[in-house]
């Protein structure tokens, strides 16, 4: 679905977006000194930034993929995304976790 | 004695095998933008001025979608949180930087030249520390920005029924699975994804769903620790 932002925007989201990450990257490493220690609450809520965020970007597009919760197994893409947890679960390479998944999505599509 | 070149190539060395993870990456990143309507030179301006993957590919799928903006860079800061957590752990070793290398230090810190150095820094007192970060920080660098272009330049060709689109949540994947270390994880793990799968199912607007998420995530997480569930 092409965006309907014109260039100038994405430009714009762009640098707003490299600015504000750059900040949070140089947080600490700037402010060392200044503050010796992390807030002890904060580092424990930093911890599970990861996996919330993380999960937040993955089971959508496998539950529901178009919108719609779709649990099920004519869901190929929750069928290929079990898959590739397996593989991402034992190997812990984004390069195999990748090629199952999109191997299985196209033996579901093409081949089943 | 150990020399400021030697201590750089070492460091690239040790992000040799993560590129093997950045490589694919890269290119999906270049695919996504190239099939949300975004120019190569877009791309590369995400890969160059953000250089931070999983925010990039986020904020490629919420422009396609035409996201109000402060979701889409709000989403970004939320996804880049963590490395405000690597920024805090890496600090004391780069205290006696002038504040251009503090600034070098902070534009190329990753998830990969975070674990990469700190696993080395805890080693070995002897490593010229800057230049080993410098070494695997800017090496992983240079596969980003090339394999984003590549995957750019290869995107408009591909054939929508291929579902390459389906890959940026297999990378999101590869990379949630390691955090999955406690009970207290999987807690944040769970309640997250499934709060963001309910806020896209019930047609919520704005697409907040990353943020809502994070923050319900988050507190689930702490919840599970502080009924010891660490343990």
């Amino acid at each position: 679905m092409p965006t309907g932002y014109d260039s100038a925007t994405v430009w714009l989201v762009i640098a707003l977006a490299g600015v504000l990450t750059f900040a949070i990257r140089g947080s600490f490493i700037y402010l060392f000194g200044r503050i010796d220690d992390v807030p002890p609450a904060a580092e424990s809520a930093l911890e599970y930034v990861p996996a919330a965020v993380f999960a937040a970007l993955v089971f959508p597009a496998l539950l529901a993929p178009s919108g719609d919760l779709a649990v099920s197994v004519g869901n190929d893409k929750l069928v290929a995304g079990a898959l590739a947890a397996l593989a991402a679960w034992y190997t812990e390479r984004v390069l195999v976790t990748i090629l199952v998944g999109m191997g299985a999505l196209w033996v579901l599509r093409f081949v089943v | 004695m150990p020399t400021v070149s030697s201590d750089l190539l070492d460091g690239v060395r040790a992000a040799g095998p993560l590129q093997l993870g950045i490589a694919p990456f890269g290119l999906v990143a270049g695919v996504a933008a190239v099939e949300q309507g975004l120019s190569v030179a877009h791309a590369l301006g995400f890969s160059s001025l953000v250089f931070a993957g999983a925010s990039q590919l986020a904020m490629i799928e919420l422009l396609g979608a035409d996201a109000p903006l402060a979701i889409v860079v709000g989403t970004a800061v939320v996804i880049n949180l963590r490395t405000m957590m690597y920024s805090a752990s890496i600090a004391p070793y780069f205290r006696d930087l002038t504040a251009r290398s503090k600034a070098l230090a902070s534009y190329l810190l990753t998830d990969q030249a975070y674990a990469v150095s700190i696993a080395r820094y805890g080693r070995d007192g002897e490593t010229d520390r800057f230049a080993y970060y410098v070494g695997a920080g800017a090496s992983l660098w240079l596969v980003w920005q090339v394999t984003t272009v590549a995957g750019a330049l290869l995107g408009s060709g591909l054939p929508p029924e291929w579902g390459f689109d389906f890959a940026a949540p297999l990378v999101f994947l590869a990379l949630l699975v390691p955090t999955l270390k406690d009970r207290a994880s999987g807690a944040s793990c769970l309640v997250g994804g499934l709060v963001a799968t309910g806020v896209v199912v019930a047609g919520v607007p704005f697409h907040l769903d990353i943020i809502v998420a994070a923050v319900v995530g988050v507190l689930a997480g702490l919840g599970v620790e502080s009924l010891g569930g660490d343990a």
